[in-house]
């Protein structure tokens, strides 16, 4: 039987090094991602997802699983962003389908595009697209920003992004509401219309 | 329920407190009261309907963005990271050895043990002059009160002079008492 997030982290804080290897191989995509969207710089979102589990393992003798591992991994990861771009340590290098087209770079970010045998034609309009999406996102304010990926992403409870975002339930309903409501008028000339209520 | 609605298709604002269970609705996490009285709400209001529609779709849109992969250096690079850290030491890791740590425990309880243990009776030739003293006037003392029957007889103490010796048990007292008895 599978072990839990929490007695996985009980276990690396017996001294298991597997369970930490278990825990980073679990949650070590889903972290960057996160990062990435939040701070749309994938080195910074690498070393920030590193600081992560590195915080997780040097916490791990005075771990008390008080909440679920997720809550308390994803608040190390949304605090290391929100300090991150406040502090404006690293230079925000923004990807540019354009500036790339432009320069001919053949370097892109490695993103994983359905693989359905795309024409270069439909490749181009799935980043052109992804790269809207990613722009509208980061438009957002910063809390409204992580509680949209925290809610759309990582499909996590209200309770617990909540406890991530440090704020009462109604009030993340709140702001999920006024996020989408942007997002919506952002992003209308390419939303998917076949989605009926 | 949620305020006034109105005809303007999504583009006026959105009706009172729909903002606080519209996306729940949506999740499908709404609780029944509330789901039923949303769905009361947008069947009578085409701007929230409308809204909720659109919302959908949105999210649809959000799923096309993909997910990028770690580097390869990635969990490389974590682990140098990790191995870089500074040792925790914990409270035994200062102790030399486990067998130093228990000669240590034992000598304590040794020494915690001798220390309360029961203290040897001395004969008198070891008593200090002090405590033989001492003895001496606790002897008297109770030489004293060994006459106390006599002191608790009117009759001995009426007569009694404190600076001469107690007189012995008197014979008629006794048996004046006898005839008081009868």
């Amino acid at each position: 039987m599978a072990r839990t997030d929490v007695q996985l982290m009980l276990d690396v804080k017996a001294g298991d090094e597997q369970s930490f290897e278990l825990l980073l191989r679990k949650y070590r995509t889903p972290l960057v991602n996160f990062l990435y969207r939040m701070v749309r710089n994938t080195a910074v979102a690498e070393d920030l997802a590193q600081e992560v589990f590195l915080r997780v393992y040097r916490a791990r003798q005075e771990y008390a699983p008080s909440a679920k591992f997720t809550t308390w991994m994803f608040r190390i990861a949304t605090n290391l962003a929100l300090n991150s771009m406040r502090d404006n340590r690293h230079r925000q290098m923004e990807i540019s389908i354009d500036q790339s087209m432009e320069t001919g770079e053949d370097e892109q970010p490695p993103l994983e595009v359905p693989d359905r045998a795309p024409t270069v034609e439909q490749e181009l309009v799935a980043r052109s697209r992804a790269e809207l999406i990613m722009k509208a996102i980061h438009s957002l304010p910063e809390k409204q920003r992580a509680a949209v990926l925290l809610h759309k992403y990582q499909e996590m409870d209200y309770d617990e992004i909540a406890r991530v975002l440090e704020c009462s339930e109604s009030a993340l309903k709140s702001l999920l509401f006024r996020a989408y409501e942007t997002l919506r008028v952002e992003l209308a000339p390419f939303v998917n219309h076949s989605a009926r209520v | 329920m949620f305020g006034k609605s109105n005809n303007d298709k999504s583009g006026g604002k959105p009706c009172a407190a729909m903002d606080s269970k519209l996306v729940e609705y949506l999740d499908g996490r709404a609780r029944p009261a509330e789901r039923h009285a949303v769905e009361e709400h947008l069947s009578g209001c085409a701007s929230c309907k409308t809204r909720a529609e659109e919302f959908r779709a949105l999210w649809s849109t959000l799923d096309d963005l993909p997910e990028i992969v770690p580097s390869r250096e990635f969990d490389v690079s974590l682990r140098t990271r990790i191995a870089a850290e500074p040792a925790r030491r914990n409270f035994w890791d200062w102790m030399p050895s486990p067998r130093f740590a228990f000669a240590m425990t034992a000598l304590v309880l040794l020494s915690v043990w001798l220390s309360s243990g029961p203290r040897l009776v001395k004969s008198p030739a070891q008593l200090s002059p002090a405590i033989q003293a001492s003895k001496v006037s606790t002897e008297k003392d109770f030489g004293m009160i060994q006459d106390l029957p006599e002191l608790e007889n009117y009759d001995v103490i009426s007569k009694f002079d404190a600076l001469s010796e107690l007189p012995g048990p008197p014979a008629a007292s006794t048996e004046e008492l006898q005839k008081e008895t009868r």
